[in-house]
């Protein structure tokens, strides 16, 4: 059963038509770029928002049903919403921010769980400051925490990640990977960010104009160009599944994949781990030889399946690479002077610097469930 | 000094800042969060008094007031007694005349608490009256404060419009302010003296405390 179903349609304040499901544990992310109408989306799920035409159920319970004027308050939803500046209570300390979810409870249980909440979100000890004495990225864990409080049947983050530095982030994309381990919700994430996509969401929807334009697994919607052209085609990457064999003492992390080794920087993560990497396809060089005296480290073999030219001068070349498949954005007149074609072998040539850290996930279920 | 005239001005002073209160909390939260048709004559409406010369009201509630009219006709066949001249109309007076002083800190206040805030606090599962008590009503306190401190002084100090209603008559409508007016008319400058240090005294100790309460609280929170 699906967890979580919304359908939405309106005219104002912008036109949108959508309709998507999540399951439980699953985490979706709603992507596009700002006024595409992906927050809108969000607040109708929390009842922040109603539109014109709209049915959201959640578990088997209608939360909204604007044809049966069924529209329960944003209180009478077990919702919880992590928002983009957090929006924590000022005036109470971080424990009581989180407490305040679960009003219901008698007062020692409440504190209680308030301190197991803010361990869970690694502020222990720190449950007696004000937001204001917390750091960005330590809000945001209370924010997350406060959420979580009231056990709530669907969580919702909007942006949450867009207010720290990118340290920051790349610290709280772990934390929230390491917290959905413990969550039985189903999760939507509203982001324009498609690294931060790829490194948290089982499952995409693309938004542009307030209309979904692509929807699926998130490697498959990576790796889709038409989907992308919305999030600009600098976007579109190949995902390869992967586990960390071994950390050099050069900095660079040796990693297995079904095309072969890897070798990236600045992984980090126990020899084991299984991860997903995100290969750029605007950053990929392709080769009919195996190339000699070169200084790029990843060099995989594969056998085009086919070409998809573009509206610009670049055409997309999808490699087979011994089960999944590498994306090259090469130029129209490079393919023509190689003269390629499905079916002919090439040597997919990938920069171990071109892969930023963010590009390396821990993988999430569908990795699990693939295999 | 006038004793009977200082405690009859806290009284009513005091009867004013209990009713306007939850006034100010229910208008000036639906002013703050509220938009629609019409919302800048609501507005202008709260202010008037603010402008207006207190004879002027002062007029239209004798007019009011009277016997012969509908709301002096209810308050009569209610309590048996009239509104004119009598410390239930003053009440009534002070209440209108200190409209803007109540209202317009307290709608500030309420415009001080970020959207994102009250829709947290519903997301939290607090129900509206919930949310009120937990989270607006703790950040809108300074405004609210304000509110308060603003209509209790303005109502020891005012003039016009108590005459106007209230007439001066002692222990029920001779208010401190008018009391000293008297004095000075029967040439005692050294009472009129007198009652008015002490009104200048209890007003910026008033206004003092609020400030001082206002900036530990804009501590609290930043």
């Amino acid at each position: 059963m699906m967890a979580l179903e919304v359908r939405v349609q309106a005219q104002s304040p912008i036109p949108l038509d959508i309709a998507f499901q999540v399951e439980p544990g699953e985490l979706l992310a709603l992507v596009g770029h700002s006024g595409s109408g992906k927050t809108t989306l969000l607040r109708t799920i929390a009842g922040l928002w109603q539109p014109q035409s709209a049915r959201v159920r959640v578990n088997g319970v209608t939360w909204l049903d604007t044809a049966a004027r069924v529209n329960l308050r944003p209180d009478q939803r077990r919702v919880g919403v992590v928002f983009q500046n957090y929006a924590l209570f000022p005036h109470m300390t971080a424990a009581q921010n989180v407490a305040s979810a679960i009003d219901h409870l008698p007062g020692p249980e409440r504190l209680a769980e308030a301190t197991r909440l803010l361990d869970l979100v690694n502020l222990h000890g720190l449950g007696g400051r004000k937001p204001a004495q917390l750091s960005g990225g330590q809000q945001q864990r209370v924010a997350v925490a406060r959420a979580l409080a009231r056990r709530p049947e669907a969580l919702l983050l909007d942006e949450p990640f867009s207010a720290v530095d990118r340290a920051t982030r790349e610290r709280l994309y772990g934390e929230i990977i390491e917290l959905r381990r413990h969550l039985a919700m189903p999760v939507v994430l509203v982001t324009h960010d498609m690294n931060e996509a790829q490194l948290l969401a089982d499952r995409m929807v693309v938004i542009e104009g307030g209309r979904m334009v692509a929807e699926g697994p998130t490697d498959t919607v990576m790796s889709d160009t038409e989907a992308l052209r919305a999030m600009g085609i600098r976007e579109v990457a190949a995902m390869l599944p992967a586990v960390i064999t071994e950390h050099g003492t050069d900095g660079l992390t040796r990693l297995e994949a079904p095309t072969g080794p890897l070798f990236l920087p600045g992984i980090t993560g126990a020899p084991g781990t299984q991860v997903r990497v995100r290969i750029m396809a605007h950053e990929v060089i392709l080769s009919r030889q195996r190339p000699e005296g070169l200084s790029a480290q990843n060099i995989l073999a594969g056998t085009i399946t086919r070409i998809v030219p573009g509206a610009g001068p670049a055409v997309m070349v999808h490699i087979d690479v011994g089960g999944p498949e590498v994306l090259a954005r090469i130029t129209r007149r490079a393919a023509e002077q190689m003269a390629l074609q499905p079916g002919d072998s090439v040597h997919a040539i990938v920069k171990s610097m071109s892969v930023a850290r963010d590009h390396v996930a821990r993988a999430l279920r569908d990795v699990q469930t693939a295999q | 000094m006038d004793w009977t005239a200082l405690w009859l001005s806290m009284r009513l002073a005091g009867w004013t800042v209990f009713i306007l209160l939850p006034v100010s909390v229910f208008v000036g939260r639906f002013l703050a969060y509220r938009r629609f048709r019409g919302k800048g004559l609501v507005e202008a409406l709260v202010m008037l008094p603010l402008v207006l010369p207190p004879t002027v009201l002062g007029f239209y509630l004798l007019v009011a007031f009277g016997r012969n009219s509908p709301v002096g006709e209810l308050w009569h066949s209610l309590f048996g007694s009239q509104l004119v001249f009598s410390f239930q109309g003053l009440v009534v007076a002070s209440i209108l005349f200190n409209l803007p002083f109540a209202i317009q800190p307290a709608q500030r206040g309420f415009e001080a608490v970020p959207v994102e805030v009250r829709e947290a606090a519903a997301c939290c599962g607090m129900s509206p009256l919930r949310s009120l008590w937990r989270v607006e009503l703790p950040l809108a306190w300074p405004g609210l404060m304000t509110a308060m401190v603003l209509t209790f002084a303005h109502t020891l100090g005012e003039f016009g419009i108590v005459l106007m209603v209230g007439g001066s008559i002692p222990g029920e409508t001779k208010t401190i302010a008018i009391a000293i007016y008297d004095r000075v008319q029967g040439f005692d400058d050294q009472g009129a003296a007198t009652m008015s240090a002490v009104l200048v005294a209890i007003s910026l100790v008033a206004i003092t405390v609020t400030y001082a309460l206002s900036a530990r609280v804009g501590r609290r929170l930043s």
